[in-house]
């Protein structure tokens, strides 16, 4: 049983066509990255994956630890070990960073049957992860991602991701925003969490994060298929020439 | 649940005194009677009355034609004599304080307690210290019989008993209330608290209260009402007057969650003298109409007003409230930020005035309204009217309608929390700017308010 299985996908999207029969498998430790030019359906996947509710499943299925992911809420996902690093997080004014990560961490402890963090602990017990990502303290006391400049919204999807460890990681073009410092700091906590097993599957229009994050697989996506499937040197294929390359071929086949 | 209220219990406590339901002339000689009041007060109080009768149900705002005059009991009295220890109270009283809170609230934060049940105070207790200072703090009625002499040099000048139909029928008939008097350059430290409850069926509360700050004096009133819920239509209409003399500093905190059958008609105002602060924090749940605008005249130079609302509408209420800010002196400031939540059909409207007159140069005005509604059928309204006579004023307006986002519950329920949770944690944050100026317990309280509306949001 792999850990995630994307069977014959198919999306719409406001009576659009967005994915038309994707499949994908994702074993544990694995690193995907989904490479593909705007509007091939990247966000999409990352989205449906997680439960988004504006979108409408026609065939197709995902498997995720054995059981059916569309049947499933966003939160239900969540506590499967699905995580999704938004590509643009979403701001709650008033709702502070330290609030909202530990209600999120009690929620999954909860569902574990483990005890809860007491809020004077939590800062504490969530100390090492601070210190990867070099977020100092006063970063808590914040709105969620009120205000936060691109880069800290970018850096805050990966605290949270250190912190809720989940087993599949969807990064949806976490390199954009970022600059080469913050950048360091993501690949550093990512390839931290990687030493654990967790899989990750990394969309980007860009090749940038994938010299700090090494992909096991790397996929072609366009319009809403994948193409080309291969190693790195399917990363160095789309530097060279572009994506064009492959909507030719796909135009011959 | 939004339409089973939480403090919807009530007690059978058999009131000694009680007038039949009606408004006349006879009624308001009998209360004024049974209070055994100077002269001055009961013609005062019939002057109301014929103001009363004379001015026609506003009809802007709320829809008010559900209110029967002739059908609400104006004068109701629980038990004959003050109490001033929390041990005199009579047990059936402390039962129903009890299961609000009172007690603990009074170990942990509370030093002095004015609390209304019905139309009188049953409990008051303030520290020595402040006897010592000079402070007054009472129940109106007893504030009344104590300091006649103050209550009437201040009493009806902030707020004229021809100020509008419910100010003249408060005027009339008021029972109860608080009375706040701070010596000059005293400072009182912890918040004076009043609780105010309704427990009668079909019976008005029309509490009067009057807050006099000397010069450089600080304080800050805080009160809280819950009421239970009946199926007759209620009345709740008070009048708030407050007086901030040169560099005093007025804070008046109001918490109140009233049953879904009230009409909530209050008339706060301040008159802020130079140099002076007042600042009013509202905060309106519950309730099936309320309309209600706190208001400071900025009479003396550079005085300064800050309003902080918060009104929450659900299923068939209309929370009609806002603020008005008068600047009449020079380099006076005023800051407003009103936030409103409707939810399952509630209507919330801002109203509010910001004047500044000629002679008031150099002025300053920030209002910001923001609406949060959660569904489509809710509603939201904004009526800003600025009425600005000099050139020189700096004037902010900020409204801005948002809606509890798709987006913003895929984010939160993408790491494990329930839409319901997700939804409490963003209406909690949308209000947090008020939440965060509330003494600590009111504050829990009004989160769990929230948390408590917010069960079983989604359908």
């Amino acid at each position: 049983m792999s850990l995630l299985e994307v069977n014959n996908l198919c999306v719409k999207a406001d009576n659009k066509n967005i994915l038309n029969g994707l499949n994908l498998k994702i074993e544990q430790g694995e690193v995907h990255a989904v490479m593909g030019p705007n509007g091939s359906g990247k966000s999409t996947l990352a989205s449906v994956l997680m439960g988004h509710f504006g979108y409408e499943v026609i065939s197709g299925g995902i498997w995720f630890c054995g059981q059916d992911l569309l049947r499933l809420k966003p939160e239900e996902r969540s506590f499967c070990g699905l995580f999704l690093a938004f590509q643009y997080p979403i701001a709650v004014p008033g709702l502070t960073v330290e609030h909202f990560l530990r209600t999120a961490f009690n929620a999954h402890r909860d569902k574990k049957g483990e005890k809860t963090i007491k809020p004077q602990e939590f800062r504490q017990y969530i100390q090492p992860e601070l210190e990867l990502l070099k977020i100092k303290n006063d970063f808590l006391d914040r709105s969620l991602n009120d205000g936060f400049s691109g880069g800290e919204k970018k850096l805050l999807e990966i605290l949270q991701l250190t912190v809720l460890k989940p087993k599949l990681a969807i990064l949806d073009e976490t390199d954009s925003g970022l600059d080469v410092d913050a950048m360091k700091l993501v690949a550093k906590a990512v390839n931290h969490l990687l030493k654990t097993k967790i899989a990750m599957l990394v969309i980007t229009h860009y090749q940038r994060i994938l010299h700090y994050i090494k992909p096991t697989h790397v996929h072609i996506l366009t319009a809403g298929k994948i193409i080309e499937s291969g190693n790195i040197n399917l990363v160095k294929k789309v530097e060279r020439a572009g994506y064009r390359q492959f909507e030719i071929d796909n135009v011959k086949e | 649940m939004i339409n089973q209220y939480s403090y919807g219990f009530f007690d059978d406590i058999k009131p000694i005194y009680s007038i039949p339901p009606g408004l006349s002339s006879r009624v308001v000689e009998e209360i004024s009677f049974i209070k055994n009041e100077p002269v001055w007060m009961r013609k005062l109080r019939l002057k109301a009355l014929a103001a009363f009768n004379k001015r026609i149900v506003p009809n802007w705002g709320a829809d008010l034609s559900g209110i029967d005059f002739q059908a609400i009991c104006y004068y109701l009295k629980p038990s004959e004599r003050q109490e001033s220890t929390w041990e005199k109270v009579p047990e059936k009283i402390k039962k129903t304080f009890d299961r609000l809170g009172i007690p603990q609230a009074e170990q942990k934060f509370l030093s002095g307690v004015g609390a209304q049940y019905d139309s009188e105070a049953v409990y008051h207790n303030l520290k020595e210290e402040w006897k010592k200072q000079g402070v007054i703090f009472l129940d109106m009625d007893s504030g009344l019989r104590a300091y006649p002499e103050i209550v009437k040099k201040y009493f009806g000048t902030v707020v004229p008993l021809n100020d509008n139909k419910f100010a003249a029928l408060n005027t009339s008939v008021w029972s109860g209330g608080s009375f706040v008097y701070v010596p000059r350059g005293v400072q009182v430290t912890v918040p004076l608290q009043a609780y105010f409850r309704l427990n009668a069926q079909n019976m008005g509360q029309f509490e009067r209260t009057l807050i006099i700050a000397e010069e450089g004096s600080v304080v800050n009133y805080v009160e809280g009402c819950t009421a239970p819920v009946y199926a007759v239509d209620s009345l709740h209409c008070a009048v708030v007057e407050i007086i901030a003399k040169p560099y005093s500093r007025v804070r008046y905190t109001t918490i109140q969650n009233w049953s879904n059958d009230v009409y909530n008609l209050v008339t706060k105002r301040a008159i802020a003298e130079e140099g002076a602060i007042v600042e009013w924090i509202d905060g309106n749940f519950g309730s099936k109409v309320t309309m209600k605008y706190p208001s400071v005249f900025m009479k003396g130079r550079g005085s300064r007003a800050d309003v902080l609302s918060l009104a929450y509408a659900g299923n068939g209420q209309h929370q009609d409230a806002g603020a008005k800010a008068v600047h009449l002196a020079t380099d006076t400031s005023s800051n407003i930020v009103s936030k409103s939540i409707s939810r399952g059909g509630g209507h919330t409207t801002y109203r509010g005035l910001l004047h500044i007159a000629a002679q008031a140069s150099n002025a300053q005005s920030k209002v910001k309204c923001d609406a949060l509604l959660m569904d489509a059928q809710s509603r939201s309204d904004t009526y800003p009217t600025m009425d600005i006579k000099t050139c020189d004023a700096q004037v902010e307006h900020e409204a801005v309608v948002s809606k509890v986002g798709e987006e913003q519950l895929f984010y939160l329920r993408s790491r494990g929390l329930s839409e319901n949770e997700a939804t409490g944690l963003i209406v909690s944050g949308f209000i947090e700017p008020i939440a965060r100026e509330l003494p600590m317990e009111y504050a829990v309280e009004l989160n769990r308010l929230i948390e408590l509306e917010m069960e079983g949001s989604v359908g």
